[in-house]
């Protein structure tokens, strides 16, 4: 009998609640212990030391910081991560720029219409991502289909001289290419959240604003912007988080003018061997998102809390 | 009305999609009115205050405020505002903030603003709630929010949808009159839709009846629930019996009715021809109900009408009133509500209980159609 009520707690919602923990806890935490483990771990040749031995009848504990003492010494981590952190950011913004509107526009089309809308930006996933971005290469590379309309537009002119190019005609391996492949890339990921923030809108409100002095553009700013802030943080967060640890459109549009984490990652697994670096620095990455997420985290708690009170 | 239209509506049209939501409706509202626009959802009422805020554009006809024509100004440029049946509070601002949002559409000074939010705040007593967001305010409490956001531009015109719509009865009965004298105060015109009639009788200075995009009738309310000219009016407001009957006897000063199995004496009405269909119309409250036959002048000549014999067949008690059905030896049911004004205590009317029921020459409505 007693044994029965031991386990009492496996049933109904603490079962419910622990399932995904356990998950979380088994997939993420523990990696993760061991991807930090490591980045404290001298490495021989293929195997990683342990960090705690047993030597002499007392416990030993050998733990190697200088992989985090490198990282925050050698300029080239930083750059990255700033850099990282840099286009991450821009794509965040362009992905805003070109999605506030068409989520605007989705959210206030005819009802009978706004399927078929969503449908289209779900569109892309019905392709392999891989795919997507090795069409753009072919897009892009001289004499490609939009390297060409971009060329006879002269905007490839505007862009070098921006230096977002290498020279007229060069788009490829460029800031430019790959901020245009991480902001196609991303971008449904901006539009969804923020089509579900504004559908939901009262629109008595803007009637309000409208009736209280308000013109479209002022009552837009005042009264829409506003009230879809959660929409933008979610997809703000959704479009940043994974650009800042991106590997394969930096690998396959980007240039060495372009480095990211991503890519030192890569270096450092396969081309350095060096395994307790390239935890170091994955280990710098998730502190660098974590923060972000974090406040995300509690800015939705607060707007629940809102919503419940 | 005698008073010079301030609000003119003339041959107001509003077709949608070949539905006609407003039907040539044409009215003129004198300053300081308070104007109730009654009827049930759909007849179009709804429609017509969207048009006077500018949310919709009449098909045909004008408005004019002031002797100024509205027509092509979009709703931010009209003297009027609204409130509306949800309030549409911002939820994103303070109440403060949200009374202030006109104003500083308006551009008005930092402090002038402050001092009129201040104003208002104080006139719908929420001077302690002022930093609340509407979430964190009770539904009366954010109705006056409505309110005072509202009325904080000074407006012309005062448009309430519904206005206390969504608050719970015991509530709706203390704001109404709580409404209804901020509004007297602050002398502002008003034109409210409801399809409360209770609503519109106490706020209200004059009722338009509404039904499928018409006015059936306009009047102060008194007038409309004494008088009514159809029986849609008089079945819409308040309760009646509706009596179909012929006229046998038609006299300068009285109409005598056949309605099969009572036989009303009518001392006013219309002018009719013999034999002419009409209804009478008698409202429940205007019947005495007794044991014995009502007490009469035999010498009067409607002695031997406004009369009828009966067994009560059912009853409601609602404590100040009871609400009793009587049915006629003919078989007619006949709905009669008796104040109780004196403590019951047994010996009271009720269930299978023979009565008689009289009524007064004056009380019932001749109604042609």
């Amino acid at each position: 009998m007693k044994r029965v009520t031991g386990f009492g707690w496996l049933r109904g919602r603490s079962a419910v609640i622990g399932i995904p923990y356990a998950w979380l806890l088994v997939f993420f935490l523990l990696p993760f212990l061991v991807v930090a483990k490591i980045s404290v771990s001298e490495m021989e040749t293929t195997t990683i030391s342990d960090i705690v031995t047993w030597k002499d009848g007392a416990i030993a504990f050998s733990l190697k910081f200088g992989n985090y003492v490198l990282l925050l010494k050698d300029d080239l981590y930083f750059t990255t991560y700033v850099s990282s952190l840099k286009y991450a950011a821009v794509t965040t913004v362009l992905c805003l720029g070109i999605g506030y509107p068409f989520a605007y526009f989705m959210a206030r089309a005819r009802r009978t219409l706004q399927p078929a809308l969503l449908m289209l930006v779900m569109l892309p996933f019905w392709t392999s991502f891989l795919l997507r971005v090795y069409a753009w290469k072919a897009l892009l590379t001289e004499h490609g289909l939009a390297a060409d309309a971009i060329e006879r537009l002269g905007l490839d002119k505007v862009l070098a001289a921006a230096g977002l190019i290498s020279g007229p005609g060069q788009l490829m391996n460029t800031p430019f290419s790959l901020v245009l492949g991480m902001t196609y890339t991303y971008l449904p990921f901006m539009i969804l959240p923020l089509y579900s923030n504004l559908a939901k809108m009262d629109l008595h409100l803007l009637e309000a604003a409208s009736d209280l002095g308000a013109t479209a553009w002022t009552a837009f700013w005042t009264v829409t912007v506003p009230l879809s802030r959660a929409g933008i943080i979610a997809g703000a967060m959704l479009v940043f988080i994974p650009c800042v640890g991106e590997y394969v459109i930096p690998e396959l549009l980007g240039g060495p003018q372009t480095q990211m984490i991503g890519r030192t990652l890569w270096d450092e697994f396969f081309s350095n061997n060096d395994w307790p670096m390239a935890c170091t620095v994955a280990v710098a990455m998730i502190l660098l998102v974590i923060v972000p997420v974090a406040i995300f985290s509690r800015y939705q708690a607060e707007a629940t809390e809102r919503r419940n009170a | 009305m005698s008073a010079p239209a301030f609000l003119k509506i003339l041959h107001i049209v509003k077709d949608f999609d070949g539905h006609r939501a407003v039907d040539d409706v044409s009215i003129d509202i004198a300053k300081g009115e308070v104007f109730a626009l009654l009827g049930s959802s759909g007849c179009g009422k709804t429609t017509l205050l969207r048009m006077l805020a500018g949310f919709e554009t009449p098909t045909s006809g004008s408005i004019t405020l002031d002797g100024r024509d509205l027509a092509g100004l979009p709703p931010y440029e009209r003297p009027m505002n609204m409130m509306f049946q949800s309030y549409a509070l911002f939820p994103h601002l303070s109440a403060t903030d949200n009374i202030a949002f006109g104003l500083k559409r308006d551009g008005l000074p930092r402090a002038e603003i402050a001092a009129r939010v201040e104003a208002m705040l104080k006139l719908v007593q929420l001077s302690a709630y002022a930093k609340r967001k509407p979430h964190q305010l009770s539904g009366g409490q954010q109705q006056r929010v409505a309110l005072a956001r509202s009325l904080a531009k000074k407006p012309q015109l005062l448009l309430l949808d519904e206005p206390l719509g969504a608050l719970d009865r015991k509530l709706r009965e203390e704001t109404q009159i709580e409404l209804a004298n901020i509004i007297h105060e602050v002398g502002v015109t008003c034109v409210m839709v409801t399809h409360d009639q209770e609503e519109a009788m106490t706020m209200a200075s004059r009722i338009a009846v509404m039904s499928a995009g018409r006015f059936l009738q306009v009047g102060a309310p008194a007038e409309i629930y004494e008088t009514p000219s159809s029986r849609f009016v008089a079945d819409f407001i308040g309760n009646v019996n509706l009596i179909d009957g012929t006229v046998v006897e038609d006299e300068a000063d009285h109409v005598v009715v056949d309605c099969g199995d009572c036989q009303h004496w009518i001392g006013h009405g219309i002018t009719g021809t013999l034999g002419m269909k009409v209804t009478v119309a008698l409202r429940p409250e205007k019947i005495r109900l007794s044991r014995e036959p009502p007490p009469h002048d035999k010498d009067a000549p409607e002695a031997s009408f406004n009369r009828v014999h009966g067994r009560i067949k059912d009853l409601a008690y609602f404590g100040s009133f009871t609400v009793y059905h009587l049915q006629l030896d003919g078989g007619r049911i006949l709905k009669v509500s008796q104040s109780n004004t004196e403590r019951q205590t047994g010996g009271a009317l009720t269930w299978d209980d023979k009565a008689w029921a009289g009524w007064a020459p004056l009380s019932p409505v001749l109604l042609t159609q």
